[in-house]
């Protein structure tokens, strides 16, 4: 085990002398390899069902945009790209968010004012999205389509963000909502990330004279890097995935469309609206392969971030003091 | 950079971050006030304790959901919460070559797997070889969806912990074994279980996966391989419907869940408080 | 010390959840599954049935019409429930004969979101064009033409259609199929269809709530849906040649009107059914039963319970704004229940 990790030690580590070294080592390892092998089995799974419409369509399944039940014809583009914009957009509204408030949960606050809101954060998590569904089709876009896209189109309508009517529903508001559900996990886990980071790290850096911000970003961000990554692709997969609270805010319309406030359609919402009344055995198939390119999506999008972090601070595994 | 600027730069990032914070609360207090405002006239004693009635008849409840709701629960963090940090345990200690990155990697992936795929998935491997939906099912759909938040986050809050301690407790000649179930885990334990808290809430108030493993049931269940009601199933059933009866009980139906969170998230906090709060 | 024990409460507490005994039944639970539209009217059937046979509880989750018909195929649950009826091709799959008994009417409306919300009245053909996106304002001549009296703004059309698989479009695009064979040809029917233009809501409360908060937006939802959201209906030229609007007694006008011609097994389409007094958009809902049952005592029970639903069950249906059956049709369910059987003996004999 690498209970000792700073110390440079030979890639392999001599087989351990006492019983509960091993036991524990063993135990450790089939719970490893049962996720792996639940995820695998799941994966095998929706390659199975899928096999009827990567037969019938082949690759044009990827290219083309046409999504007609009726005729059977079906392409994957409009729902790739509504997947990768709304979880895009829920990522650039949350991610400062959250990391601002869990710096500010963890280094700024008031000792006392501290585990309520952190609770509260917690808390939000636990609204069953159709509850913000609801709250989306009531509240949130009634305001965007009588206050928010107006103003935006008057002010920055020369931009093909901002065009077309606004409707309130569409691009824009599920975004809005997706960000609102994917901030308490990025916080709530950056939060006990940041609590996690020794205080010596940021005793020195107040020794050497830093303000509180630059003690947090010198001392306390760098060394917690890993964790927030982890907390930030935790939102992301969230976000990719949501289902019922987008489906009922972003219009539902299988098109590829610039503006923001175009209406667009996602995979997993394609996925949750028509599964239970696909009866054809190609409907179901094809329904599912959306599926299975989810996760080829979601698998590309965690290897992409990866890199990213990988190539701005190196390896994120290794562990300092 | 000369003091001054500094010192302003400061001020302003610790505003933002206030700022970050209260958007952040913000949606929280809006949803929560939505809620309360809608259905809060819906919580009453009828609510906890009776069964659902039809529409127009006064005095429907959701006492069966709230208990199909608490029981689906438990059996998903008692499959997924040990399997979870087990596994995140094993991603931050082990040296072996190729398991742990491919471990990590697909647990990333399947946290992005829609729930309702998951819900399918349990239906292919638990409802169709039973022939029939049960609580059984929707414990096991909810327990695979909890699995990777948990897993990620004992990974990264137990390497965090810093190899001082550990070495410390090896310097005293402590088996391995030991100092990672008495010294690293105590010390992680607040951010597990912030993480088994956070993976809690998320399915507490799934719908989707449900749907199709544990069904729903307007009554009472008969054993955990039956159908079993609960809450975010019935809110939306409820949600969908033309009647603002309905609705309201829909509404308060969400705050109920919230509560029912906000208890479970404090008694797991009070049964793990100790000395061990982080190393801080 | 004092952890452990707090530990230990908490998780016997947890415990006693589950080992607490569901206050012991004997009886009997039956499940269901399927469509959305009727659940309001089942759930008060399932409900007042307790006191007519207290051995039996029905078990209904509205989980769609498709997975209705794909619960019911796979023996997951006792019956199914759908708008849509099975296409041969469904049926032959499944592991015996499955029986179609209609329950009760719906009718599905065009609702709008206009100043003034005036009364409106539309033929199936500016639907259509509509839907297909060839008229896009409001005041288009095919419009005015046939609301002389309204003030039709010079606003788009923001068309609202279902983004759920579901029955209500089912039954609309059926209608839509059968007055325009462009619509025929380019979009075709079923429960989910290639929309050419226009927002999709999530469910009947997806779209009306859609409408409600879209200046200029027309969709179509269940009568239900339109009547508890204080929304405007349109009339609807019928096949007799009159607008007629949609009612409780214009919905089971059109029933009655095709209970001549009613088929054997119930599998009828009621869009657009002959008659001065019916509304062209109406169609049945049924719940799926095999004919003969795997299980004796389930099987009498769920017999028993399609008799008293279409007798006795029917008189509900006005309050919660669904059509009743009319009379020649019950006759003909009368007959179908009794051809229920358990290994070959009917289940409902000498009634």
């Amino acid at each position: 085990m690498s209970v000792v990790a700073a110390i440079p030690q030979s890639a392999e580590r001599a087989a351990p002398k006492n019983i509960g070294d091993r036991a524990l080592r063993i135990v450790l390892k089939a719970a490893a390899l049962a996720i792996v092998l639940l995820v695998l089995a799941m994966a095998f799974e929706m390659v199975r069902t899928s096999v009827p419409s990567m037969r019938t369509f082949g690759w044009s399944f990827l290219v083309t945009s046409t999504w007609d039940p009726v005729a059977e014809r079906f392409g994957a583009i409009p729902f790739v790209y509504g997947t990768l914009v709304s979880s895009f957009l829920a990522l650039l509204i949350a991610v400062p968010l959250g990391l601002g408030a869990a710096i500010y949960l963890a280094e700024l606050a008031p000792a006392r004012i501290r585990p309520p809101i952190a609770f509260l954060v917690e808390l939000v998590a636990a609204v069953p999205s159709v509850i913000y569904g609801l709250w989306g089709i009531f509240v949130l876009a009634p305001l965007l389509r009588t206050w928010v896209q107006p103003a935006l189109g008057k002010t920055l309508g020369y931009l093909p963000l901002f065009q077309g009517p606004p409707y309130g529903v569409g691009m824009l508001a599920a975004g809005i909502i997706l960000a609102i559900m994917v901030v308490p996990y990025i916080t709530a886990v950056s939060r006990e990330v940041l609590l996690a980071v020794p205080n010596t790290q940021r005793e020195a850096a107040l020794a050497l004279g830093a303000t509180r911000w630059e003690t947090t970003r010198i001392a306390v961000l760098r060394y917690g890097r890993s964790g927030l990554v982890g907390a930030i692709l935790l939102g992301l997969g969230r976000a990719l995935g949501e289902t019922m609270a987008v489906t009922m805010v972003i219009g539902n319309r299988p098109e590829v469309a610039i503006s923001l406030f175009a209406p667009g359609y996602t995979m997993a919402s394609v996925i949750a609206n028509e599964f239970t009344e696909a009866t054809s055995e190609i409907y179901l198939s094809a329904l599912i392969e959306i599926g299975l390119l989810l996760f080829v999506l979601t698998i590309v999008v965690n290897a992409l971030a990866r890199l990213l972090v990988w190539s701005v601070g190196g390896p994120v595994k290794t562990v300092r003091e | 950079m000369t003091p001054g600027v500094r010192r302003r730069v400061n001020v302003l990032m610790s505003g933002l971050a206030a700022v970050a914070a209260g958007l952040v609360i913000l949606p929280l207090l809006l949803i929560f006030g939505f809620l309360l405002w809608q259905g809060a006239s819906a919580v009453n004693v009828d609510f906890f304790t009776h069964l659902p009635k039809p529409v127009g008849e006064v005095g429907g409840g959701m006492a069966n959901a709230i208990v199909g709701s608490l029981i689906l629960i438990a059996l998903a963090a008692a499959l997924g919460l040990p399997l979870g940090i087990l596994g995140g345990v094993y991603l931050a200690e082990s040296r072996d070559r190729h398991i742990p990155w491919l471990a990590r990697f697909l647990a990333d992936v399947l946290n992005g797997v829609p729930s309702i795929v998951i819900g399918i998935f349990a239906y292919t491997v638990m409802v169709l070889p039973m022939r029939r939906f049960s609580a059984l099912a929707g414990a096991f759909a909810l327990a695979v969806i909890m699995l990777p938040i948990v897993m990620r986050t004992s990974e990264e809050l137990v390497r965090l912990v810093p190899a001082s301690l550990r070495e410390a407790a090896l310097a005293l000649g402590i088996p391995e074994w030991k100092v990672l179930l008495r010294v690293v885990l105590p010390a992680a334990r607040a951010g597990i279980v912030t993480g088994a808290m956070v993976a809690i809430a998320r399915v507490a108030g799934e719908t989707a996966p449900l749907l199709f493993t544990a069904f729903g049931n307007r009554f009472w269940h008969q054993g955990l391989d039956q159908p079993i009601a609960a809450l975010p199933l019935q809110i939306f059933a409820y949600a969908i419907a033309p009647y603002d009866d309905w609705h309201r009980q829909a509404w308060a139906g969400a705050l109920v869940l919230i509560g029912l969170v906000f208890v479970v998230s404090l008694a797991a906090r009070m049964a793990t408080s100790g000395r061990f709060t982080g190393v801080r | 010390m004092r952890r452990w024990l707090r530990a230990m409460v908490l998780v016997l507490t947890g415990c006693s959840w589950l080992v607490a005994p569901a206050p012991a039944y004997a009886q009997m639970l039956m499940n269901g599954a399927g469509a959305t539209f009727p659940y309001p009217i089942y759930s008060k059937w399932f409900d007042e049935y307790t006191k007519v046979d207290p051995e039996v509880r029905f078990n209904y989750q509205s989980i769609g019409s498709g997975g209705g018909i794909k619960q019911v195929t796979s023996r997951t649950v006792d019956f199914g429930a759908t708008d849509g009826p099975m296409t041969d091709e469904q049926l032959k799959q499944a592991p015996g004969e499955l029986l179609h008994i209609p329950t009760v009417l719906g009718a599905v409306v065009a609702t709008y979101n206009l100043p003034g919300a005036p009364k409106l009245k539309f033929t199936g053909d500016v639907l259509a064009d509509i839907f297909l996106g060839k008229i896009t304002k409001w005041n288009d001549a095919k419009i005015t033409a046939l609301n002389p009296g309204a003030t039709l703004p010079d606003q788009p059309i923001v068309v609202v259609h279902r983004s759920d698989g579901s029955g209500t479009t089912y039954i609309w695009v059926d209608y839509l199929s059968k007055i325009s064979p462009e619509w025929q040809q380019k979009v075709g029917k079923g429960t989910s269809v290639n929309w050419p233009v226009g927002l999709g809501g999530k469910g009947n409360e997806g779209v009306s709530g859609q409408v409600k908060g879209q200046p200029g937006a027309l969709g179509y939802v269940e009568l239900a849906y339109a009547v508890k959201n204080n929304l405007p209906v349109a009339s609807i030229k019928n096949a007799g040649g009159k607008f007629v609007e949609p009612t409780i007694a214009t919905t089971t006008a059109a029933a009655a009107g095709a209970a001549k011609s009613m088929p054997d097994d119930f599998r009828v389409s009621l869009t657009n059914a002959p008659g001065d007094d019916a509304y062209p958009v109406a169609s049945f809902t049924w719940l799926l039963v095999y004919k003969d049952q795997p299980n004796e005592t389930k099987g009498r029970a769920l017999a028993k319970f399609l008799w008293w639903m279409s007798h006795d069950g029917q008189k509900y249906a006005d309050d919660l704004l669904y059509a009743p059956l009319p009379g020649p049709v019950v006759k003909q369910i009368e007959g179908k229940i009794k051809q229920i059987t358990y290994q070959g003996k009917p289940l409902m004999a000498g009634r």
